[in-house]
């Protein structure tokens, strides 16, 4: 573990040698990029299907704080050219995109890998630690496993997003079959607020998430490709 | 640190992706009908699994109404009956007895009155009293026959139609409505008598009626035709 104990920031010298240890499982890998992809497809043609009505609230309002209400997004960045077109891209890569999320978390149950991505209550103490690392209040790198307490917390937390999209995806798609299920989310309207908010979560996150991997451990980036990690912090749990 | 076949398999994958999204791509002739396909396979789990045919959507007080909903049409100006005294509703297709249904005729049926709320495939909603006759009321009146499986419901504003499955048009919030927020219909609403079902997407309720058709094979639809889904219930 020692070797873990490294302040990565400061470390100035060129990184040892090691074994590379198999990191990822190809499920994992393949449901991790298919999700880069469709999430993008997902995207776009939401975004194409939210400029049919781009406000949230009941006709005449009132209407739901949004940043863009009434915004019609870039044709760079909507999928479907109308509203049809992206309504049939939307209800065509939901299929592949809940599939691929099964795939992911049946593979994560299987293998235990859940393990060392769940983020419990243990994790609390450690992921204050890390953020004190990260905001410079602690010198070195607390000790970590696969993934430290932080890592785990936004693992966990992407994942619940995910559960959450489709949730209010299913509140909205069928909003009299499934009553009870848009009720919970507060109605309708208030059921694609969230469903739209999702989207700017997933994009954050993303944007965070690939900063991180290359400000702070570039290895993992090769790691999601290939199975081989060959960086920092090649232990498991 | 990144290998360079690694790069580009990533960069081919992002790079598909934001092209098919630069060019506003519904498809094209390869993917398009597969998604078509897929429409289709939606269609059957919304109708065979999800769909309840005894479910009921929520009802509103009537103080809950929207003030100003919408309206559209696809003839170029408001469709309008020139004698419409002379209005009937023709009933036929698969039936024993075809019917012309004046309103006067449809008023003396059994009336349902509901206040629902309306969900457009666009996003937006809006909350409405309608009355009139459940369609159901109808297909007891015409006796039906047993290879009826389908309606289409055809109307004046221009060559605007749509196609139910029976189980919808049978369900007891499916009326023909002649009424809307306690006055008659509005012409901008579909007047004389249009279709209502809070348990379907607003284009799937067919305005300015001028006949419905039992039929055994499934019929089109102005917006289904062009690429909307079928079965459109929610």
């Amino acid at each position: 573990m020692a070797e873990n104990i490294l302040h990565i920031m400061s470390d100035a010298s060129p990184t040892p040698v090691r074994p590379p240890v198999k990191r990822h499982h190809w499920i994992v890998r393949f449901t991790h990029w298919a999700t880069f992809v469709l999430l993008i497809g997902m995207v776009t043609s939401g975004l194409q299907i939210y400029g049919a009505y781009a406000k949230f609230g009941e006709r005449g309002g009132p209407y739901f704080v949004n940043p863009f209400q009434d915004t019609e997004f870039p044709g760079a960045v909507r999928l479907g050219g109308w509203l049809a077109g992206a309504l049939n891209w939307h209800f065509a890569l939901m299929w592949a995109l809940v599939g691929v999320g099964l795939l992911y978390l049946c593979y994560m149950m299987a293998s235990s890998e859940w393990r060392s991505l769940l983020f419990r209550r243990r994790d609390v103490r450690g992921a204050i630690q890390m953020q004190q690392y990260y905001l410079r209040l602690r010198k070195d790198h607390p000790p970590q496993g696969k993934h430290n307490p932080l890592q785990k917390l936004a693992y966990t937390f992407i994942v619940l997003l995910g559960v959450l999209s489709v949730l209010t995806g299913v509140a909205i798609y069928k909003p009299v079959q499934f009553s009870w299920l848009t009720a919970l989310f507060g109605g309708f309207q208030a059921a694609r607020y969230w469903h739209f908010w999702a989207v700017w979560i997933f994009v954050g996150f993303t944007v965070a998430h690939v900063v991180l991997v290359f400000a702070v451990d570039p290895p993992s980036f090769k790691a999601m490709i290939t199975g081989w990690y060959r960086g920092r912090f090649p232990s498991h749990d | 640190m990144i290998d360079r076949r690694a790069f580009f398999r990533l960069a081919a994958g992002a790079g598909t992706a934001s092209l098919a999204a630069a060019c506003k791509w519904d498809g094209g002739e390869v993917v398009k009908p597969r998604l078509l396909d897929i429409g289709r396979l939606n269609d059957w789990v919304s109708e065979k699994v999800l769909y309840s045919p005894s479910r009921l959507a929520r009802e509103y007080a009537t103080t809950e109404r929207t003030a100003r909903v919408p309206t559209y049409f696809i003839s170029r100006t408001l469709p309008m009956l020139k004698d419409p005294a002379a209005w009937r509703l023709r009933v036929d297709g698969l039936v024993r007895q075809p019917l012309d249904l004046s309103i006067d005729d449809l008023m003396h049926m059994p009336r349902t009155t509901h206040t629902v709320k309306h969900h457009c495939v666009e996003g937006w909603t809006a909350i409405s009293t309608w009355s009139g006759v459940p369609v159901s009321a109808v297909a007891e009146r015409c006796e039906l026959l047993p290879a009826a499986r389908f309606i289409h419901f055809k109307s004046f504003d221009a060559d605007y139609s749509n196609g139910w499955d029976l189980a919808s048009a049978m369900h007891p919030q499916t009326i023909l409505a002649y009424g809307m927020n306690d006055n008659p219909l509005p012409a901008a609403h579909g007047a004389p008598l249009r279709l209502y079902a809070p348990t379907k997407l607003g284009y799937k309720m067919t305005k300015y009626l001028v006949s419905m058709t039992f039929t055994d094979k499934r019929p089109g639809g102005f917006w289904e035709d062009q690429g909307y889904p079928w079965f459109a219930g929610i």
